[in-house]
């Protein structure tokens, strides 16, 4: 491994200058759980690695207005947190399986985001409770939804002196549901063959889908925000039937890869039976949200 | 670019103050085993999957592979080393034991960190909660339900 300086930064300026000086050479650290591992690995050497565990902004983690998670908050603090539990699902089935415990102590929601895996288990959730990644820059803020920041396998579209800094979640409203689940060889610590995450906001216990989210993971070169199906469920009702025809348009938003952890084929028809099965769970936690 | 500086760290260790030079690239298993000679900590994989390297870091489990020694300035850090105490083994060892838990060895330190914290912070867990704490630690020898019953019983013996 090529030899790296550490510099635990303090603040959000302290970080943002190492960047701006180092430009690739530099990799900012949160949990460590991706990025020490590809180091060790040579898949890319850099000169400084600087932690942001003790930057106020990067640890913040509280829900007012929104939800603010910022970048380095550990997926423990997010499930271990009832409000958040009661108000997010969808986000509490992911930060509860990524990895083991021992993963879970240190692997952030925003170091999932940055490290742009098709397959993260982190990113379907955000999409689905509509999250926006908060990006700053020596000069500039800018947000930009989470379904937009992927922008390939391990790429973002982040720029060499720009830090995420936080993910804002929208407080859900009343009648939403949101659920996640990802297919694995073994029942604990796999990377997802595919997954499905889903959202979904009823009015009334028997009313019509107001609001539909589907999104996809390991079935394209990033996560999937899956458009069409989502916009078909607004204005149905909610029945095993229509989740079915949802199901098959989300087949259709897919576009998966054969490797060594599955075939096309095997992934497509994942991706019918993940979302069918999320959009149940999504309705029953809706109304019980109501 | 120069060779980096080592980092001096103060921590807690096992109980007790700490105070060491590190280069900013080591791991904390790297650390504990190569600076400290603190061997009872196990490297398995050295990417985060196996399990074998867990320690306590302010009272969380993690893999000590995936942490750098320069991480935990300030930090308590509790090993395998400072589980038993000068009046004998914790219960979780002698329970390893006496249920034949362990066969090549490796994985143990880890597990038994692992559950340590587990039954702190949940005295009566049930078997699929034990399961599922403990999938982040693997074995190879034994199955893994004789490591399960030896938990299991000590679960038992839990007030």
């Amino acid at each position: 491994m090529h030899p790296f300086n550490y510099i635990a930064a303090s603040s959000v300026d302290e970080t943002l200058a190492v960047l701006d000086e180092l430009g690739p050479r530099a990799r900012i650290l949160a949990g460590g759980t991706d990025l020490l591992v590809q180091l060790r690995g040579e898949r890319f050497e850099i000169d400084s690695i600087v932690d942001i565990k003790q930057v106020p902004e990067a640890r913040a983690l509280h829900v007012g207005d929104s939800l603010i998670i910022g970048s380095a908050v550990p997926c423990y603090q997010i499930y271990e947190n009832s409000e958040i539990a009661n108000l997010y699902p969808g986000l509490i089935d992911a930060a509860s399986l990524i990895g083991g415990i021992q993963i879970q102590s240190r692997a952030s929601i925003g170091g999932n985001l940055c490290n742009a895996s098709p397959s993260a288990d982190g990113i379907c959730p955000l999409i689905v409770h509509s999250a926006i990644a908060n990006i700053k820059s020596p000069t500039t803020d800018r947000t930009i939804p989470v379904e937009d920041f992927c922008t390939g396998p391990g790429k973002n579209s982040l720029q060499n002196n720009e830090m995420l800094l936080s993910i804002k979640i929208p407080l859900p409203s009343k009648g939403f549901g949101a659920a996640y689940q990802r297919f694995i060889p073994r029942n604990e610590m796999d990377i997802a063959i595919a997954s499905v995450g889903s959202a979904i906001t009823v009015d009334t216990i028997d009313s019509n889908i107001t609001h539909a989210r589907i999104a996809l993971g390991a079935v394209g070169p990033t996560p999937i925000f899956a458009k069409k199906s989502s916009d078909f469920l607004i204005g149905k009702q909610p029945t095993q039937h229509v989740f079915e025809e949802a199901a098959e348009i989300a087949v259709g938003e897919a576009s998966p890869i054969g490797d060594m952890r599955g075939t096309p084929a095997q992934r497509l028809q994942l991706v019918r039976v993940l979302t069918q099965r999320t959009l149940t769970i999504a309705l029953e936690r809706a109304k019980t949200n109501l | 670019m120069d060779s980096p500086k080592k980092i001096a760290v103060n921590c807690e260790l096992n109980g007790k103050p700490a105070e060491f030079l590190v280069a900013p690239y080591q791991s904390l298993l790297e650390t504990l085993r190569e600076v400290l000679g603190l061997t009872g900590t196990k490297e398995g994989c050295n990417d985060g999957n196996c399990g074998a390297c867990t320690v306590t870091l302010n009272g969380r489990i993690v893999d000590s592979c995936l942490v750098l020694g320069a991480e935990v300035e300030g930090a308590s850090i509790d090993t395998i080393e400072g589980m038993a105490t000068p009046d004998g083994l914790h219960p979780l060892q002698q329970s390893f034991l006496e249920e034949a838990a362990l066969q090549c060895g490796i994985c143990t330190p880890g597990f038994l960190v692992s559950a340590k914290a587990l039954l702190e912070r949940e005295p009566h867990p049930s078997e699929e909660r034990i399961r599922l704490w403990l999938a982040g630690n693997l074995c190879r020898c034994t199955g893994y339900d004789k490591i399960i019953r030896a938990v299991e019983k000590v679960a038992n013996q839990n007030s």
